[in-house]
């Protein structure tokens, strides 16, 4: 099974998503693809380091697939985190 | 309007220093996120799927132009241009950044303004009639008494960690457009034999996993013994309420397993105690309060006015506004307007930074710069001249705010859901744009009459399911978003719980289903006068049910 680590930012809130670098990005496709438990269980240490470090919070591991090179979340409620409501905005005059 | 007083300003403004302090030690990481929750949580701050939440109370829903320009100016600067206003009569911001939040709290505490007991166990901000003060059926202004409740209520040492969130709704007339019955407490304003001001009070009610309907205590409560009375009630809840299960925590349980004779017992010895006592609410005190809610000044008007008629005859699409969304004012020559925040296939209850900023202009140009937030997700104009409806009608559609449809089929009311809730299992606002575009057509929404839908992302029911005349729940169906539907339910003083009608739907087929119902009333219904709820309740849910799943 593949994963990835996702998080929301500590400062403003923002999904965000460990790199292999071990940065924190909002590109879900930057996320490092996991497909072992001991590498899973390594990011996760580290990852909780950073919750200890205040830079994020709500550390969880998510199931994704791989489609046309592109990281897509298994279950909705991680699609929707990742690519933003589904709702259309074009009905709000002055919104961007 | 009520003014905040010395000791609510200055309080507000050291919350605010407090709370700054608080989120900068959390951003040093001074202290952990355990720490830091109570206190955001305390000060309206949630965490949800995408960004930070701040949830504002508008005490019973009352803004002035000055605070909606405010809002505006929050949303545009630290938001993404929109805010949604929501059946609580509150407002969220769906994406400041905790950075900001002590930055957005300072600017609210200085238009009167906070986000204090808008999450946690405590009493919630005190909803009421967003008609109040304006409604021609009205026994008085429910919102002194909110206030009161409010002032009471705030902070208060005792009722700041209750087993369980805690809600109460005051409507100022007999037809209830309040929900009171689905509130922990719920007071209707009525005149005793003698003219003087009392209330009915009820109790228990709430929605949630278990919805129930709120229970008579005591028809008759007068003025002097309010807070006393409440108070009692509080006492009680406070002591016997359940702690051990959060799920078996609101007063709706305890009078459930109680019994509400046996309760009325215990609050009614809680109240001998107290009553006469530091909460006696003497006749001055309510007069004080009341005259922070004195009516503007009217002028004498005829009751009909020819301009608005003349303008009628001449612009159809108003006459249809007209018809739908204005609501009859105690003040001859003038009217409550609705200003749906329901545009066909839109947000429910969304407004941007724009028309928020419009609707402040129109109702400081026309409308004594008041406006009310309604618990349908709707914004409202509660004193206008009929002479200048076709002026406010023309500025409001130049902001994209005149659709008309204020109690009809589109008028829906849908929580966040799976968009942008934590907690949700399915989305409820994709279900309400696609039905609201169904449903849209004016003829379409003309022959149906009055309908409420309303959508729950999960069994929480903010998005009042339980009383919609249809209902609709999102669900999770082994990872896939399913919806059931109920039907029957309803807010008012003849609430009832909907029923749930048989096995759910997936997304493509709820739009269908609730079709399927539509027409089912319209082929059985004796006359078009006949109201959906009303013919659902002449018929019962038989031929719904066969409509939709076959006999
Ligand atoms: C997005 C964050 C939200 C969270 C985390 C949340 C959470 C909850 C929870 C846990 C309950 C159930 C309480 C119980 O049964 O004891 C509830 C009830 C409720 N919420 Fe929300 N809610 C949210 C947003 C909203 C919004 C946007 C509205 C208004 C549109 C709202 C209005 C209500 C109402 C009316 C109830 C049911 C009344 C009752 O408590 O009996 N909530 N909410
Ligand atoms: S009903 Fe559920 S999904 Fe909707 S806002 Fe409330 S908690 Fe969230």
């Amino acid at each position: 099974m593949l994963e990835i680590l996702t998080a929301n930012r500590l400062y403003d809130g923002d999904v965000v998503y460990r790199t292999a670098a071990g940065d924190w990005v909002a590109d879900v496709d930057a996320a490092e693809l996991i497909d072992s438990t001991d590498r899973l269980t390594l990011a996760v240490a580290a990852a909780n380091a950073d919750v200890k470090a205040s830079k994020v919070l709500d550390v969880a591991p998510i199931a994704v697939e791989v489609t046309d090179g592109h990281i897509v979340p298994k279950r909705l409620r991680e699609r929707i985190r990742a690519f933003g409501p589904t709702v259309k905005s074009d009905h709000r005059p002055g919104a961007n | 309007m009520y003014r905040y007083d010395e000791f609510d300003a200055a309080f507000v403004r050291e919350r605010v220093v407090q709370f700054s302090d608080q989120v900068e030690r959390r951003l040093k990481g001074e202290i952990t996120e355990d720490e830091f929750r109570p206190l955001r949580l305390m000060n309206g701050v949630y965490l949800q799927l995408h960004a930070y939440m701040l949830r504002i109370a508008v005490p019973y829903g009352t803004l002035s132009s000055t605070q909606m320009r405010r809002l505006a100016h929050i949303a545009r600067t630290y938001d993404k241009g929109f805010g949604h206003f929501t059946t609580r009569q509150n407002i969220q911001f769906n994406w400041p950044a905790l950075k900001d939040v002590p930055a957005i709290l300072s600017e609210l505490a200085e238009v009167e303004m906070h986000a204090i007991q808008t999450s946690g166990n405590c009493i919630r901000n005190v909803t009421a009639d967003h008609f109040a003060g304006a409604a021609f059926d009205e026994a008085d202004d429910p919102r002194p008494y909110a206030e009161i409740l409010r002032q009471w209520s705030s902070l208060h040492p005792e009722f700041s960690f209750l087993p369980r969130k805690f809600k109460i709704a005051v409507t100022g007339a007999a037809h209830d457009r309040a929900a009171i019955r689905l509130h922990d407490i719920g007071l209707e304003v009525k005149r005793g034999d003698d003219g003087g001001i009392g209330f009915a009070v009820y109790v228990g009610g709430g929605q949630g996993r278990t919805p129930m309907l709120a229970r008579e205590i005591n028809p008759f409560v007068p003025e002097a013994d309010i807070l006393a009375y409440v108070d009692a009630i509080l006492r009680v809840y406070n002591l016997f309420g359940r702690r051990d299960n959060k799920f078996k925590a609101r007063i709706k349980i305890l009078v459930h397993e109680t019994g509400i004779d046996e309760l009325r017992r215990m609050v009614e010895e809680e109240f001998a105690q107290i009553r006469g006592g530091v909460l006696g609410l003497p006749a001055e005190e309510a007069e004080r309060i009341r005259a922070y809610f004195a009516p503007p000044r009217f002028e004498e008007r005829p009751a009909v006015s020819a301009k608005l008629n003349a303008a009628r005859t001449a612009n159809p699409t108003l006459d249809r506004f007209v018809k739908q969304n204005l609501h009859r004012h105690k003040a001859p020559g003038y009217t409550s307007l609705t200003i749906s925040l329901k545009p066909i296939g839109g947000i429910p209850g969304d407004a941007s930074a724009d028309q928020m900023d419009a609707v402040a202009v129109i109702a400081e140009t026309w409308a004594f710069s008041e406006i009310r937030v309604s618990h349908e997700q709707n914004l409202i104009l509660p004193h206008l001249a009929l002479d200048d409806v076709p002026d406010v009608y023309q500025a409001l559609a130049a902001a994209g705010l005149a659709t008309a449809n204020a109690g009809a089929i589109t008028d829906i009311i849908a929580c966040p859901g799976l968009d942008y809730c934590a907690l949700a299992n399915a989305r409820s606002i994709p279900i309400a744009s696609q039905l609201s575009e169904r449903f849209g057509a004016p003829e379409r929404q003309d022959e149906i009459g009055p309908l409420s839908i309303k959508i729950s992302g999960c069994i929480n029911a903010c998005g009042h399911h339980h009383v919609g005349h249809i209902g609709i729940l999102g669900v999770d169906r082994k990872g896939e978003e399913f919806y059931q539907i109920s039907l029957g339910g309803n807010p008012d003083e003849s609430a009832s719980i909907g029923e749930i009608i048989g096995p759910g739907f997936y997304a493509e087929g709820v739009i269908d289903a609730v079709e399927t119902v539509v027409d089912t009333y319209i082929k059985l219904r004796l006359s078009p006068e006949e109201t959906f709820l009303t013919a659902y309740r002449r018929l019962g849910e038989a031929p719904f049910k066969e409509a939709l799943y076959g006999a």
